[in-house]
This record gives C-alpha cells, sequence and structure tokens, in this order.
C-alpha cells in the first residue's frame, strides 16, 4: 500500500464520517439521531470559522478550538486537512480525476499548471476578514488590560497572516516593493479601521460562510440532496423537508462541483477561502514536498497527477500543495520527498502567493468598509424587517451577523422544520442565515425544544436551558425568550370578519396561562328583522322564515329579542321552514325565559362567538398560532419580530422584565 | 530524510543547530497560537444577561437644601419682565444657583414648530432664565432636550438655539451614544432606561422650563411631563400606563427650579396645537422649587382640577412634591 491509497483511505473515511455526522442530525434518541454525536465537529475543525468569529467577537465559542487543532497540524505537516480530510475537498478530487481520465498527458499538465487567477481565494478571504474584524478598532474592545492585550494579539496574528503573505511582490520579476510603501499602506489601512469605528455602523459581519466549504457541503446536504432524495429524514411528517431557496443552493453547490470538469479541484485552487488561509499557515510548514533538483529529469509525469496545482516539477509552492502524494508516487527519479525543509526557511523561499502585501490590505480595507456599507441600510436595527423572526437564543442581529457562519445545523435539527434559510429578507449579509417560516413546518417553534440553540456551533443562537427559554425557576425575573409577537387580523380572522366560530389558535397557544384570550360577542346577523306569531312547546312559529345556509353552527345562534338583557336571548335548538326551536333553560341558569310566553315585536337571529385576543406579556412569538390559523395564504394571526427579547428597543411593553436593557 | 541518514550530527553541526532553532520557531509559533487561542475561549457562550452596573440609579436630587416652599404666580405679558418678578419673590436666583454651578435647564423643544405656536418653550424666557443663571455665576448653562422632531429642526425652528447663544450658554444635541440607562429604584417602569444623561450627570443645577399645554393622553402637559424629553429607547411605550410613568419621572428627578410658562397656553389640540385658535392668553408664570405645585396651579390655566390628574397623585405620593397649595405659600403680583 502506497501513500496515495493511505490518502485514499483518510478521504473515504472522512467523507463517510461526514456524511454520517449529517444524517444522524435529526432529534431521537437511537444510534441513528443525534445523541451525543459530534455533529459539529468537522464546521469545528475548519479553522475559518475560529478565526472570523475571533475577529468579529474577540472570543473563541468552545468546540472552535478544534480550529487550533487543524491550523497547528498544518504549521507542522502542511495542508493536509484539503487532501486528507476535508469532504468537499474530497468530492472535488473524484471529479477532478473523472474530468481527467480521457486526457491526453499535454492536456493533464496544462490542466494542472499553475494560474494567476488562484489568488481570487486570498482576495475573498482578505475581504471576508475584513468585513468581519470591524470590532477590533471599537473602544469596548480596549476598556480592560486583558481585553486590550487579546485585541493586540488578534491585530498580531492578523498581521502575521498579512505580512507573510506575498512579501516578495511580483514573483516573477523578484523585484521587492519597498517596506516603507507596505508599512504605509498598512498604517493606512489601520487608520481607514480607526477612522470607521467612530460611526455606529462600524460592525463585524461574518461572511466566511458563503463559501465556506465544510458550511457550503453541509448546507447542500442537510437542506438540497437530503430532502430532494428522501434520505435521512427525521421521523414522521418533518420528514417532508421544504427549503427556501434550494434553487439556489443547489445551483451553487452544482456548480461548485460541475466546475471540477473545467479544472480539477476548481473549487479549491480559485474560492475556498479555507484554502487559502490554511495555505498561509502552511506555506511555513516544518514537513513539506520538496523536490531532489538533482534526481528530476523534467519528465513532467508530477504534474499530470497534481490537482492541487502546486508546481511540483518546478519551485513547489507548498502552500498550494494539498499533500495529495501523488507526485510522489508516480515519480520514476523518487525526485520528490516529503521531509522537514532541507534548507532555511528564507533560502527555501516557499512559493509566494500571487499577491501582493498591497493587495492583501487594499482587499482587507475594501472588506473592512464594505460592512458598515451593507450595514447602512438599516436592517439588522431600525428598519427591522417584520418577516425576519430569528430562532429562540439568538442574539441581537448585529451580534448574530457577527457569529453565523450560515452552516444550517439549526435548520437541520428543527424538528418542524419552521428554521429555513433566509433568501434576501435579512438582508443582503443575512443570506442563508436561520429564519422562522411558519408555514413552511409542520408545526410552529417547539414551546419545549431548545434544539437549535445548543447545536449552534458559533452560539450566534446561545445555549438555552427549557427553564431560560419558559423564564421559570431562575430566570423567573428576565421573562421568557419571545421570539415576537403574534398580532390577530381582524379583516382576515373567522370570528372577527366573518362570524364563524373558530379560536383554533386560542387552543393551540402554548403558554399557559394562555397568550390568546378570547372575547365573547353576540352580533346581529344581517337579516331582517323576525316576529314570532305562535308558540307550540319550545318551538317558536316565524312566518316566512328559511334556515339559513352556510351560517355558524347552530350551537352559536341565538334568538335575541333585546341584544342589552340577557334574558331577552335564547340558544336556538333546531329550525325549518316557518319555525325555530329555542332552548328555555339559559345555560348560565338564569332561566327567566321559560316565563316568557313568546316574544313580542321584532326578534333578531345573532351569533355568539369567541374572538381571540393577544396579551403581548405572555405571547412568546412561536408562531404556532399562526401555523395552525385555518387562513393558509396571508394567515389571520401572524407573529412579527415586534416585542422580541433580543431587541429591547422593539418592545411593546412599558413595563419591561427587570433587567432586559 | 536526507539528514537523517549518515553518522549523527555533532551538537555544533549545522544540522543540529537548524533543528534546534526550527524547534525553536516552530514551538514559539505554536505556543503564540494557542496563548492567544486559549485567551479568547469562551465556553459558555454568551448568556443574555445584562450588565446592570452600567445602570444609573436615582433619584437624581437638584433641589436646594431650604429651598422656600413657595410658588410665586406672576400675571403679565412679558416673560422675562414676569421671571425676574417671580425670582425675586422666592428670594433671587443665587439662593438657587452658586456661583461656578454649572446649569442644566431641561427645556420642552419636542417640536419642530415657531415659538409663536406654543407647542415649545419660548425662546424669551429661555433668554431670561439662562441669563439669570449667568449672573447669579453659573461656571456653565447647557440648555436640552431630546425633542420628538427633529433635534437640530427643533432647537432651530423654535427659536431657543438662537436665544441660549445670545444669553451666552450652550445647546446640546442628544447623541445616541451618550445615552445611558437609568433606574427608579423601586419603580415599576424606569428601569434600566435608556436617558439622555450627558446634562444632567454634569450639573449642579437643573431647572425645568416648560409651557402649559393640553395634553390628549395625559390631561396636560408641564413640569413633570417635561422630564419625558430626557427619555430614550422605545418612550412611546410609556403612553400605555403615561400617569404612572409621569409620575415615576417627577420622582426620578428632582429639579432645583420649575418655571412653568403659562403666559400662552394651549388649551386644545396638544401637545402639537399647530394653530393660534389652539392658544390662550392666560398671562401667567409659575416659579416654585416645587415642580408638583407648580403644575397643580398650572392645570388651573387649563381648567383642570389638579386633583382629577393621576400623574400629579403619583407624583406626590412618591415624594416628588405637594399638590396641597395650602401648604405652600402663593406670592402673587402682576406687572
Amino acid at each position: 500500500m502506497r501513500i496515495h491509497h493511505v490518502r485514499r483511505l483518510s478521504q473515504t473515511y472522512f467523507l463517510i464520517l461526514f456524511v454520517f455526522l449529517c444524517a444522524v442530525t435529526r432529534l431521537g434518541t437511537e444510534w441513528t439521531q443525534i445523541r451525543a454525536w459530534p455533529v459539529n465537529w468537522f464546521l469545528q475543525l475548519n479553522p475559518l470559522s475560529a478565526v472570523g468569529t475571533a475577529l468579529g467577537t474577540g472570543t473563541l465559542f468552545a468546540g472552535l478550538l478544534w480550529g487550533l487543532v487543524t491550523l497547528s497540524a498544518t504549521l507542522l505537516l502542511g495542508r493536509f486537512f484539503c487532501g486528507w480530510v476535508c469532504p468537499f475537498g474530497t468530492l472535488q478530487h473524484v471529479l477532478g480525476w473523472l474530468g481527467m481520465r480521457r486526457k491526453s498527458f499535454s492536456q493533464r499538465v496544462a490542466a494542472n499548471a499553475y494560474h494567476s487567477a488562484h489568488r481570487l481565494k486570498f482576495i475573498f478571504l482578505f475581504m471576508v476578514f475584513g468585513m468581519a474584524c470591524g470590532p477590533l478598532w471599537t473602544p469596548d474592545r480596549w476598556t480592560s488590560w486583558s481585553s486590550a492585550a487579546k485585541t493586540l494579539g488578534l491585530f498580531t496574528a492578523a498581521a502575521a497572516l498579512v505580512l507573510g503573505t506575498a512579501s516578495q511582490g511580483n514573483a516573477e520579476s523578484g523585484k521587492r516593493p519597498s517596506r516603507l510603501e507596505d508599512g504605509l499602506t498598512g498604517a493606512a489601512v489601520f487608520l481607514f479601521g480607526l477612522t470607521l469605528a467612530r460611526f455606529p455602523v462600524a460592525v463585524g459581519s461574518l461572511q466566511t460562510g458563503l463559501l465556506d466549504p465544510i458550511a457550503l457541503l453541509q448546507r447542500s446536504l442537510n437542506q438540497v440532496l437530503f430532502p430532494a432524495f428522501g434520505l435521512f429524514q427525521p421521523e414522521g411528517l418533518a420528514g417532508n423537508r421544504w427549503t427556501q431557496g434550494a434553487w439556489l443552493l443547489g445551483a451553487v453547490f452544482l456548480a461548485a462541483l460541475g466546475l471540477n470538469l473545467v479544472k480539477p479541484r476548481f473549487y479549491c485552487r480559485y474560492l475556498c477561502p479555507a484554502g487559502a488561509l490554511m495555505h498561509l499557515v502552511g506555506r511555513h510548514s516544518l514537513w513539506r514536498m520538496t523536490r531532489i533538483t538533482d534526481r528530476c529529469t523534467d519528465c513532467k509525469r508530477c504534474e499530470t497527477v497534481c490537482d492541487a496545482a502546486c508546481r511540483p516539477s518546478m519551485e513547489i509552492l507548498s502552500g498550494e500543495c494539498t499533500l495529495c502524494g501523488n507526485c510522489l508516487v508516480v515519480c520514476p527519479e523518487k525526485a520528490i520527498t516529503y521531509c522537514r525543509a532541507p534548507l532555511p526557511a528564507k533560502a527555501a523561499a516557499p512559493g509566494a502567493v500571487d499577491l501582493s502585501r498591497r493587495q492583501v490590505l487594499v482587499a482587507l480595507g475594501a472588506g473592512l468598509f464594505a460592512a458598515p456599507v451593507i450595514r447602512l441600510d438599516g436592517l439588522s436595527q431600525h428598519r427591522f424587517p417584520p418577516n425576519v423572526i430569528r430562532p429562540p437564543g439568538s442574539l441581537a442581529e448585529p451580534e448574530f451577523l457577527r457569529r453565523c457562519i450560515k452552516c444550517g445545523q439549526c435548520l437541520r435539527i428543527c424538528p418542524t422544520n419552521v428554521l429555513q434559510p433566509a433568501l434576501w429578507e435579512a438582508g443582503l449579509e443575512g443570506l442563508w442565515t436561520p429564519v422562522l417560516d411558519f408555514r413552511a413546518g409542520t408545526s410552529g417553534c417547539q414551546y419545549q425544544c431548545v434544539a437549535c440553540s445548543r447545536i449552534c456551533p458559533t452560539a450566534a443562537i446561545r445555549r438555552l436551558t427549557v427553564d431560560e427559554k419558559h423564564g421559570t425557576g431562575a430566570f423567573a425575573d428576565r421573562g421568557p425568550v419571545r421570539l415576537g409577537a403574534a398580532f390577530v387580523d381582524r379583516n382576515r380572522c373567522l370570528p372577527w370578519a366573518f362570524g364563524k366560530p373558530c379560536i383554533v389558535c386560542e387552543e393551540n397557544c402554548p403558554v399557559s396561562p394562555k397568550a390568546i384570550q378570547t372575547m365573547e360577542t353576540l352580533d346581529k346577523l344581517p337579516m331582517p328583522p323576525l316576529r314570532v306569531t305562535a308558540r307550540e312547546d319550545n318551538r317558536w312559529i316565524v312566518d316566512g322564515f328559511r334556515p339559513v345556509e352556510h351560517r355558524a353552527p347552530l350551537e352559536s345562534l341565538w334568538l335575541v329579542k333585546d341584544f342589552g338583557n340577557p334574558s331577552f336571548q335564547w340558544p336556538i335548538r333546531d329550525w325549518g321552514d316557518g319555525w325555530i326551536e329555542v332552548s328555555y333553560t339559559d345555560p348560565k341558569g338564569h332561566g327567566h325565559a321559560a316565563t316568557i310566553e313568546k316574544p313580542e315585536g321584532a326578534v333578531f337571529l345573532a351569533v355568539k362567538l369567541k374572538r381571540p385576543l393577544v396579551d403581548h406579556a405572555r405571547c412568546v412569538g412561536c408562531g404556532i398560532c399562526e401555523h395552525e390559523c385555518p387562513v393558509r395564504g396571508v394567515p389571520a394571526i401572524r407573529v412579527t419580530p415586534e416585542n422580541e427579547t433580543r431587541h429591547p428597543e422593539r418592545s411593546l411593553m412599558a413595563r419591561q422584565p427587570s433587567g432586559t436593557f | 530524510m536526507e539528514e537523517t541518514k549518515g553518522p549523527l550530527p555533532s551538537l555544533d553541526s549545522p544540522v543540529r543547530r537548524r533543528f534546534l532553532g526550527s524547534a525553536l520557531r516552530y514551538g514559539l509559533g505554536l505556543t503564540a497560537l494557542w496563548t492567544l487561542g486559549l485567551s479568547l475561549s469562551d465556553w459558555i457562550g454568551p448568556t443574555g444577561a445584562h450588565d446592570r452596573s452600567k445602570s444609573l440609579s436615582g433619584p437624581f436630587d437638584w433641589s436646594v437644601p431650604n429651598a422656600p416652599k413657595a410658588v410665586a404666580v406672576v400675571t403679565g405679558s412679558h416673560r422675562a419682565a414676569c421671571f425676574a418678578e417671580a425670582m425675586k419673590a422666592l428670594g433671587g436666583m443665587p439662593r438657587f444657583i452658586a456661583s461656578g454651578d454649572r446649569v442644566f435647564v431641561k427645556v420642552n423643544a419636542a417640536f419642530a414648530s415657531p415659538p409663536s405656536l406654543g407647542a415649545t418653550s419660548h425662546p424669551e424666557l429661555v433668554e431670561a432664565v439662562v441669563r439669570h443663571c449667568v449672573d447669579a455665576g453659573a461656571a456653565q448653562v447647557v440648555v436640552s432636550d431630546n425633542p420628538i422632531n427633529d433635534p437640530a429642526s427643533c432647537f432651530r425652528l423654535t427659536g431657543i438655539a438662537d436665544a441660549v447663544r445670545r444669553a451666552g450658554a450652550k445647546v446640546w444635541f442628544p447623541e445616541s451614544r451618550h445615552f445611558q440607562p437609568v433606574t427608579l429604584p423601586d419603580g415599576q417602569y424606569l428601569h434600566q432606561w435608556p436617558s439622555w444623561t450627558a446634562p444632567f450627570l454634569l450639573a449642579d443645577k437643573v431647572i425645568n422650563l416648560a409651557p402649559v399645554k393640553h395634553h390628549h393622553r395625559a390631561g396636560a402637559s408641564m413640569i413633570c411631563k417635561n422630564w419625558y424629553g430626557l427619555l430614550g429607547g422605545p418612550r412611546n411605550l410609556f403612553h400605555q400606563h403615561v400617569h404612572e410613568v409621569i409620575g415615576e419621572l417627577a420622582a426620578l428627578f428632582r429639579p432645583t427650579l420649575a418655571v412653568l410658562d403659562g403666559i400662552t397656553t394651549m388649551m386644545t389640540n396638544g401637545p402639537t396645537g399647530g394653530s393660534l385658535a389652539d392658544l390662550k392668553e392666560t398671562q401667567t408664570l409659575i416659579v416654585s422649587p416645587d415642580p408638583v405645585a407648580a403644575d397643580a396651579l398650572g392645570a388651573s390655566l387649563l381648567n383642570i382640577d389638579p386633583h382629577k390628574l393621576p400623574y400629579l397623585q403619583h407624583a406626590q405620593r412618591l415624594g416628588a412634591g405637594t399638590l396641597n397649595l395650602e401648604a405652600v405659600a402663593i406670592h402673587r403680583a402682576t406687572l
């Protein structure tokens, strides 16, 4: 067994593990369900999530430390993650291999040639880091010695990455740009950040998730492939998963795979920001592929199998190298070896990134600028969109957008499928972040469920207990976690607008005491008054009367002589042409009606209804009412993000639970 | 791989030195990486708990000790003269403003409308009050409000900005990053409520200067209601319980002086007005260290029984002042 066999075994193992971990991400206690499987492990291994959230929040949430394990190993070994672990890389690898099968020797060499457009991934990486790092400059990151030290550490780490990039300027001409110029450009970016931080819109926005290979594969499997083919779905009706904007997710996934037929590992070479990050670390790796020039006959066989396009027949670009080991295997002269860098680092000159420092700084600066400009639209604060309802435990929108990596784990674990990937409703930044769509799921947000908050790998949805969600126990003084508030649309509600009994919403309200209360009313039906001419036992003879079709059921109908006096109101038991039978025993036991022979003068048909009212002090915005409302198109009761706890300024209540602001 | 073959390198051989060098470099790199990573690590994540330590706790009391239990009620039409007369009756401005004091004058600049419409504090009166403060030796006089309409437009159109400049004081516009939460202990509504604290935190003395206006929701808008203008956040929620909230505001903010302008009273269509037909020349200026007593007298200009204004009851119960006009000396004067 040679090294590429081992590598293929590793790739297969991790791909299967990845699919397995996606498959078991559903609620339940079987071994094929979530139990304690480390379903976020791949997301956490990817250092992109760690660096991105650290820049924006100054913290590394729990499992994100796995990213440091990857980075450390990359520093020693090179980009093993891309070639040996990354499941998306494996798919790229296989498809690239398929695409190359029938190609000639020279075509393969050409397809695997290094191209200057490989730098695109760095530009993307630095732009998203620029977008994420806005908060580094804000004053509250420098208020204490420890937080200042951490911020300084992040700055230093970022500077090390930036300065470690492309110091050689133009690699071909070997011309070195002046260090002074570099320094000035860097200082300009720093000052630029400092200036931006003065403004309220200077906030970080994490966009690594757009092209993060793990998040991309995760959401493509969980939200498109699995549901489309009915694989590994949750039990029961929730197994029919719907995904808003599945077409876009699917198209991106197909394109990312299909481009392998153009160039092998297209995504990894040109687009992958995680690969770019690991390139920056891996190019300094202790061990690396090295060509022994004395032995090399320049036969180019290695170039035909190098899908990372790292130029094994020349000076190897060790940052691009994914350690696939193909060159080791095919070289007839054993001219390539994997060893500790044989020369002092400087002389070894790890293949430069085809990007000058200044371009890097410009990309960073552009990202830094882009974040507040996008934020200017105000969607995350003042002009909040009325249809963006975030899962329970979500941080306030600006902080949420600093953490969410669009991996879709919350959507996958949601037992009801009420969580959907946002398309544009949460703004440009909010693409593929979770929002609740009460018409999509099998129910609204389940009252006893906190699954999404427990699974979120970056704590964009912070961890909740059921007690905290309900505002009970130790959280009694804070009140419940509210996603929004329900509003009755009286123009669409059956009892309010159509005179028919319903109150499905009230019955389904999970809060106790219920957040939806009802108001009992007795309303005249739009009909001419009736006259009772005679009485036969319980039956009153009403000349010319015809039973009314398509009205409320009989038990809701009353005959009323005086709307102000319950003694002159009789529940209808039955009716027919020319007669109406009423009950003489008032359900409330007043019983005066029995003494009345028959009502004189005009009587009216009326309907007794319970009409829903929402108590916003109790409503948690779970949307179960909206989901259950029989008016389906535009439901007659709808939840909007007013009153959500994560944004006290959207409150509807004068009296706040203590400690809200 | 190449180097491991052959004889063992000696201690100072280039190979050994290089090994030590790279071990050191990579060791340092990894140590730095993990030091930073572990120092940033957060095993709990955000908890959703709010930092209560940032909240400022009231009540904020700027009243002077031994202030006279008195109200000056001056009848006239010239605001500056009426104010001078009122201060004379109360013992003169130096009794309230000491030399070197920093004074905050909380005007009512709620609307971007001209002074003739009577919806805001009158610039002539603002100017007179500021001048009295300056003459009493105030080191700094700041005039501010967090109005309903656009702040810059409000101060410009009401003429207050010009008046303040003429009198040698400063107008402060509210700035969102200078709002801080304030709390009235034992209050039900004013809990960590974001407020425009910058002007009053720096002040030694605070003067509340408001016009008498009809108010559809609260009945009347005078001194106590004027504190609304220090609130930020979604303060419009408070209209659900407006009387209780105004009562709490009166308990939270205790002014040095209340200057209630009833020279012209907005009788209807308040608190915005908008027409001269809404106004009535009531020719009365009310000045008192007791804001509740001042409001009680102001209410009568609107033909309202002060005992039927619930917020005055709340304010009195919370100790903000007295509704019992028998207990205060009323100095009446006519110009």
